[in-house]
């Protein structure tokens, strides 16, 4: 299925893009990250959280939606 | 005609709404990008009780977007630069002035007299320690935080909803995500952030709309898009929290920034109570020191002296210029010796500063 990823602050840096379609398995939230953690090797040192469809998700949640959304804290102000 | 006509005659508010943002009480932590514009829209709103906690002092590069101040606010401690602007804004209103560090030991005390919390500051160790603040204090948090083009605001601990552990359990490793001075901010997004902190506040004074609770409103400047994601609740981080609240006084926040913390104008701490002033310069540098009580102890010999340290008091250690001062605090912070600062000022400016203030320390809370 065809997903679209959201990258938010410095994951956008990682990513070089603010977001990208995804044609993927239907699969786990887990096995989304491997993949994208293949394809942008630098993602594993970063903190971020998971959104699906506009909502904070665990990793074994099943991934089913149209959106997914990789959100990092920010600290500044 | 009343300064807050425009507020009463909208029929969402009226003089009961109005009433309501004049007996509630605000506390801002941090009067930088995210406070000015927070303080000056509450202060301009009329909220009745106003407090600002920062320790730091106003520097040039401050004034991009720390729209409070202007030149001559530069050198001043941020907390009292702001007061003394808010209170030509609206001199109606009461306003608090903290200007010392948050800590681990004065924050519920200082919550304590607030209805909401703001959060303002700049670095994850405050934040993770103003959240749990609240959850132990059961005070709302107005969240807001800024990186480079973009934003994020939430209401947390507001009726049962999440905090922002539920969001974020733990802060990220050290370094891992760098501040505005490393990096870099657009002037005016703080601007903006800020002031929906600001509308928050209100909403949640007035109760009005639909508070930004349960949800992250995440902004980008640059592509103009927001999006809001759903945060639920995880009791069990709040509980464990709660567990953990007879020891939250013990614990000791170690913020990780070399210049801010540990620097410190003489504006910002004096006059307070239990304060030991440690001149490091050689014994024969002048000018000395005369109107307030010095120890002595040459960079040098520092080690050698250690049992001349007062560890019940805040160490104010200065030199000639600052450079062998923050040397010695770095020095006494690896040999775990808190509670150490080093001024910014060198021993001339001190002597004036003490010369002015000594005669008539005047209480600024």
């Amino acid at each position: 299925m065809l997903i679209t990823v959201k990258y938010f602050g410095q994951i956008a840096e990682v990513t070089q893009k603010e977001e990208e379609e995804l044609e993927v398995a239907k699969t786990s939230i887990s096995k989304l990250l491997e993949t994208l953690n293949a394809r942008y090797t630098d993602l594993k040192n970063k903190d971020f959280q998971i959104a699906q469809n506009q909502e904070l998700v665990s990793l074994d949640t099943e991934l089913t939606g149209a959106e997914i959304a990789l959100l990092p804290p920010f600290a500044g102000g | 005609m009343s300064r807050y006509n425009r507020h009463i005659i909208l029929s969402e508010i009226g003089q009961e709404g109005q009433d309501k943002i004049s007996n509630a009480k605000v506390l801002v932590i941090g009067a930088g990008g995210l406070g000015c514009p927070i303080l000056q829209y509450l202060t301009a709103a009329g909220v009745g009780t106003i407090g600002i906690i920062d320790f730091d002092v106003v520097e040039l590069s401050n004034l991009q977007r720390q729209v409070l101040f202007g030149a001559s606010s530069i050198g001043k401690n941020k907390a009292l630069a702001a007061k003394a602007r808010l209170q030509d804004l609206n001199d109606a209103i009461s306003i608090n002035a903290y200007p010392e560090p948050l800590t681990y030991q004065n924050a519920l005390e200082i919550f304590q007299q607030y209805d909401i919390i703001v959060d303002g500051s700049d670095n994850f160790e405050t934040r993770y320690l103003v959240n749990d603040a609240c959850i132990i204090k059961n005070k709302p948090l107005v969240f807001g935080a800024i990186y480079k083009f973009e934003g994020q605001i939430a209401v947390f601990n507001y009726e049962n909803g999440p905090s922002y552990r539920c969001l974020f359990p733990t802060p990220p490793q050290k370094d891992a995500v760098p501040n505005c001075s490393d990096i870099g901010v657009l002037g005016v997004l703080p601007g903006i952030i800020g002031s929906m902190q600001a509308n928050e506040v209100l909403k949640l004074i007035l109760g009005l709309g639909d508070v930004l609770s349960g949800k992250l409103f995440c902004y980008n400047a640059l592509k103009s898009q927001t999006s809001t994601l759903k945060v639920t609740r995880n009791s069990a981080i709040i509980q464990s929290v709660l567990k953990d609240k007879d020891s939250f006084k013990e614990q000791q926040i170690n913020i990780n920034c070399q210049n801010e913390t540990q620097s410190i104008s003489i504006s910002a701490v004096f006059p307070e109570d239990s304060i030991q002033f440690i001149d490091v310069r050689e014994v024969h540098e002048q000018p000395k020191i005369t109107d307030v009580e010095v120890t002595s102890i040459p960079l040098s010999r520092l080690e050698t002296f250690l049992d001349q340290i007062d560890s019940s008091k805040k160490k104010l250690i200065f030199c000639q210029s600052g450079i062998r001062s923050k040397k010695a605090v770095e020095l006494l912070k690896n040999l775990n010796i808190t509670n150490c600062f080093s001024l910014l000022e060198g021993a001339s400016e001190i002597n004036n500063y003490l010369k002015e203030h000594k005669k008539s320390p005047s209480d600024e809370r």
